[in-house]
This record gives structure tokens, C-alpha cells and sequence, in this order.
């Protein structure tokens, strides 16, 4: 087993002539917590859907746990199950109960009882701290707890890496905390993470690494403390001192 | 539709007063001859709605299949899909019968197959391919209208592409496929129609037969044409019921 979770070297990819993401060189260790943050359109969620397979690259490699990313669909999938996503929108199931939502993947995917399934899922819900909302529907929640459960619902397949693509900008500002905790409280576990956020608060609590993209590029990349207090390139310094003044 | 009901009153009441241009005794049930006539028209209406409802059945089996590669990724899979609608949308139904009913037989002969078709499914056969391409689109149309992020969360939890499908995804699609997909059964049950052609002994033909011994197409054909209309109105009263069933689960 390699240390790195994850490993991109030299990724390009294009959008019909549009070239989104510029020679990505990106290593994510085990237990590794990386945020990414950027201006918007500068790529930063194509990276993470990359690594996921949501999106196919075209040039260079990807690993997830030494394992290189092809077209193969069974690979496809198999990678899939270890890389967690929490999305922007939750994109919870509607038509599910909470406790459905969690159960869905094990019981399909892991092929494990429902039994064993719904003990799994009771156990993640008392972790993102929603314990008594199993039987609601998605809808009947508010942002910050479907958002929990989307990340919950990530747990159960107990995956060893969790992406996470701005998982409190869809948020109402007061709901945005107990998402940030929850995360907070599996960065402290060990859960290898890459975020894209914007809540510099969050980043500097937990990174180890942060990333600066910008036009499909990895403009900056270094230790937090490095990189609020003394950002080497232009653009970054520019951006921070933007997004810092909120 | 609702001229039709302005027009039809009108006209028998001018059949009333004029016994030159009506003659109801044809299919008077209160007589020995009329009410024959009247059970022989309508002992083909079993006939129309076991063709319509098998049809329906394998239409709705049938334009899944040929809905899904339409929603691939791979542009020679849409490809496959775009050519059977487009094709299949553009043949007239009567002449698809036909080449169903007496083309397809000799086919299965030159493959040194013997299947032979009888009216019955050669019928269901031409109803459900010409249905089959509108079923597709409805499929395309609902499945299409489940966000993106449905099926990617769905792959993010390790389910493949079958799972995503009948766990995520048509689930959630139903409530939008449901109601057309009832609506395009009555597209079925009026086609069906065309299968006196063939010699299928449904309602049209039992009509045919009984105007050409009886000569009298005006009060055998109004009654036929009553006949599809209360078929067609119990069926839209079922959509109607499925339509609103459909959109209160949305709002629940
Ligand atoms: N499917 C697509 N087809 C074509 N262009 C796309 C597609 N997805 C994204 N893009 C473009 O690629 C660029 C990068 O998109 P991406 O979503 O990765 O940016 P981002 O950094 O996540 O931005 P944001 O902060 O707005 O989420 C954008 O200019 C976007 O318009
Ligand atoms: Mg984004």
C-alpha cells in the first residue's frame, strides 16, 4: 500500500476546446487534510470530480490508493466506493427516508443486510449529530441537517477518502457552523479529506495543505500558515485579501 | 371532442324526425334482430382492449429499452436511439401493419423460421413498435427531468448503472412517465382500429361486417364510434385519477 490516498500527476483536461484543468500535480497523503479554494470557474470542482470519475480526464494519471483510474467501469466503480462526495447541493434521494438514503449504498453496493446496514447508518446519523431524524424525509430537514446527512450517507460506505465540493455555500449563513463542526470533528479523526471551500476559518483550523487554483492551474500550494500570512504569488495575495475581508 | 358531442345529439335528433336518412331499428335492443346486432358489435370490444392492453404492455416494456441508450453518454448509442424514433415515428401505421402481417411471415421463412402471425399479433405487434417510439421519448423527457446530480450522487455511493436505474432513478421519474404513458393508451386503443384490416375481428370490423349485410353505416358506425368514445372516457378518467394521485405524492 502506497503512503499517497491520492495522486494526480500532470492532468489536463479540456471541454470540447476549452482546457480547464492545466498540468494538475496534486498528492494527497493518508490521514492528509487538503482545502482547495479559487475564483470561481478556475476549476476547482472538476479537479475533485475527476478523482471521483464524475468527470473523464484526458491526459495524465490519477490514483486513489495506488490504483490508476482507466476506462473500465468495474475499476470505475470500485474506486467510487472508496472516494466519498459531498456535493454542494446534498443531492440526498427525495423519494428515501433518511435512514434509506444511508442504507441505500451498503445494501446495494457493500452487499450487506439490511440489519447490519440500518445499525451502520444509526451509527453515522449519531455522528453528524442528527440522531432522531431517520424516518423523515429529505425534505422535511433543513439545509444544515440534509447537509449532515449527505455526509453521513458518504460515511456508510466508509469510504478512505472524502471529497467534499463547497459543502456550506448552498447553506443559510446560520446553519453553515454545524456543518463546519461535523467536518471538523472527522478531520480531527483522521479522515483523509479534500474540501473546496471558501471558509478560510474552517481551512485554517484543519488543513495541512492548501491549494490556490486559478484559470485551471494550481497557482499555489502550501502550509496554511505559509499561505495566509505570506502568499508568493500575486493572484493568490489578490484573492485572499478579497475573500478575507468577509 | 367536444364538437363531437354539440354534433352527435343534433344528429339523431334529425334521425327522428326523418326515418328516410335513420334507421334505428338496426340496432334497436328492444327487438329480436336489433339486439343480436347490437351484441355482435359489441362482443369485439374484448378483442380491442386484449390487443390495446397487450400492445400497451410491450410498448411500455419495449420504449424503455430503446429510451435508455438515448440517455448514454456514447454518442453511437444515442445514435441507435435517435434512428428507431425518428424511423419508427415516421411509418404510417396502416402500412406497417401490412408489411407486419403479410411481409414479416415471409422473413421468418427465407431464416428457415416458421412463425406464423394471425391477425391478433400482427396487430399487437405493429401497435406496440409505432407506440414504442413515443413511449421512448416519454421516457427520455422524465428520466431527463431527475437532476444530474440524482444519478452522480448515486454513482458516488458505489451503486452501477442498473442500481442507479431502478433505485434513483425511474422511482423518482415515475410520477412524470406515468400520467403520458396512460395518456398515450388511447393513442393504442383508437389504432387498434386498423386491425379489421387484417381481419382481426375487434370492434371496427364487427361494425364493417354488420353494415355490409344490414346497409346501414350511419347507425351501426355511431354506434361504433360511441363505443370507442366510452372506452376513451373511462381511460382518461383513470389518467385524470393517476394525475392527481402522481402530483399529490409530489407535494407529500
Ligand atoms: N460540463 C461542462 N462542459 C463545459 N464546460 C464546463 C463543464 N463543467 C464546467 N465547465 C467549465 O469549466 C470551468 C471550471 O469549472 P469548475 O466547475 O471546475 O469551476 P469551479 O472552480 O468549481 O467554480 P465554482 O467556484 O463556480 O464552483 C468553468 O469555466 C466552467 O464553465
Ligand atoms: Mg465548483
Amino acid at each position: 500500500m502506497s503512503d499517497a490516498a491520492i495522486e494526480l500527476a500532470g492532468v489536463n483536461k479540456w471541454f470540447d476546446t476549452f482546457h480547464v484543468l492545466k498540468d494538475i500535480n496534486l498528492t494527497v497523503k493518508n490521514g492528509e487534510r487538503v482545502v482547495i479554494c479559487g475564483p470561481s470557474g478556475s476549476g476547482k470542482s472538476t479537479v475533485v470530480r475527476c478523482i471521483n470519475q464524475l468527470e473523464k480526464h484526458q491526459q495524465g494519471t490519477i490514483r486513489v490508493d495506488g490504483v490508476e483510474l482507466t476506462d473500465d467501469p468495474k475499476s470505475a466503480a470500485s474506486i467510487r466506493s472508496e472516494v466519498g462526495m459531498v456535493f454542494q447541493q446534498f443531492n440526498l434521494f427525495p423519494h428515501l427516508t433518511v435512514l434509506e438514503n444511508l442504507t441505500l449504498g451498503p445494501i446495494k453496493a457493500r452487499g450487506l443486510s439490511r440489519k447490519d446496514a440500518e445499525e451502520k447508518a444509526r451509527k453515522y446519523l449519531d455522528r453528524v449529530h442528527i440522531p432522531d431524524q431517520a424516518d423523515k424525509r429529505p425534505v422535511q430537514l433543513s439545509g444544515g441537517q440534509q447537509q449532515r446527512v449527505a455526509i453521513a450517507r458518504s460515511l456508510c460506505m466508509e469510504p478512505r477518502v472524502l471529497l467534499f465540493d463547497e459543502p456550506t455555500s448552498a447553506l443559510d449563513p446560520e446553519m453553515i457552523s454545524e456543518v463546519l463542526d461535523v467536518m471538523v470533528e472527522l478531520a480531527q479523526e483522521g479522515m483523509t479529506m479534500v474540501v473546496v471551500t471558501h471558509e478560510m476559518g474552517f481551512a485554517r483550523k484543519v488543513a495541512d495543505k492548501m491549494i490556490f487554483m486559478d484559470a485551471g492551474e494550481i497557482v499555489e500550494e502550501g502550509h496554511p500558515e505559509h499561505f495566509f500570512t505570506n502568499p508568493q504569488s500575486e493572484r493568490c495575495r489578490k484573492f485572499l485579501s478579497q475573500i478575507l475581508q468577509h | 371532442m367536444k364538437k363531437l358531442f354539440l354534433i352527435v345529439p343534433f344528429l339523431m335528433l334529425a334521425g327522428c324526425s326523418s326515418s328516410q336518412t335513420w334507421g334505428w331499428y338496426v340496432i334497436d335492443p328492444t327487438t329480436q334482430t336489433g339486439w343480436t346486432n347490437v351484441k355482435f358489435l359489441i362482443s369485439g370490444m374484448w378483442a380491442t382492449i386484449q390487443i390495446s392492453l397487450i400492445a400497451a404492455v410491450l410498448s411500455i416494456v419495449l420504449g424503455l429499452m430503446v429510451a435508455l441508450p438515448g440517455l448514454s453518454e456514447k454518442r453511437g448509442w444515442r445514435l441507435t436511439n435517435r434512428v428507431y424514433v425518428e424511423f419508427v415515428r415516421a411509418i404510417p401505421l396502416l402500412p406497417m401493419l401490412f408489411w407486419v402481417f403479410y411481409g414479416l411471415p415471409i422473413v421468418f421463412q427465407s431464416m428457415g423460421l416458421n412463425v406464423p402471425i394471425d391477425p391478433f399479433w400482427g396487430a399487437i405487434i405493429t401497435l406496440a413498435i409505432s407506440d414504442s417510439a413515443f413511449t421512448a421519448e416519454i421516457y427520455r423527457a422524465g428520466i431527463q427531468s431527475i437532476a444530474r446530480g440524482q444519478r452522480e450522487a448515486a454513482q458516488t455511493i458505489g451503486l452501477n448503472y442498473v442500481q442507479t436505474m431502478r433505485y434513483v432513478i425511474l422511482p423518482q421519474a415515475i410520477r412524470r412517465i406515468l400520467p403520458p404513458l396512460a395518456n398515450q393508451f388511447i393513442y393504442i386503443v383508437k389504432m387498434s382500429a386498423f386491425a379489421s384490416v387484417i381481419g382481426m375481428q375487434e370492434l371496427t370490423r364487427r361494425a364493417n361486417e354488420l353494415v355490409v349485410t344490414e346497409y346501414r353505416p350511419l347507425e351501426i358506425y355511431t354506434l361504433l364510434i360511441f363505443e370507442y368514445l366510452i372506452l376513451v372516457l373511462i381511460i382518461s378518467a383513470g389518467v385524470r385519477w393517476l394525475e392527481r394521485r402522481m402530483g399529490a405524492d409530489e407535494r407529500g
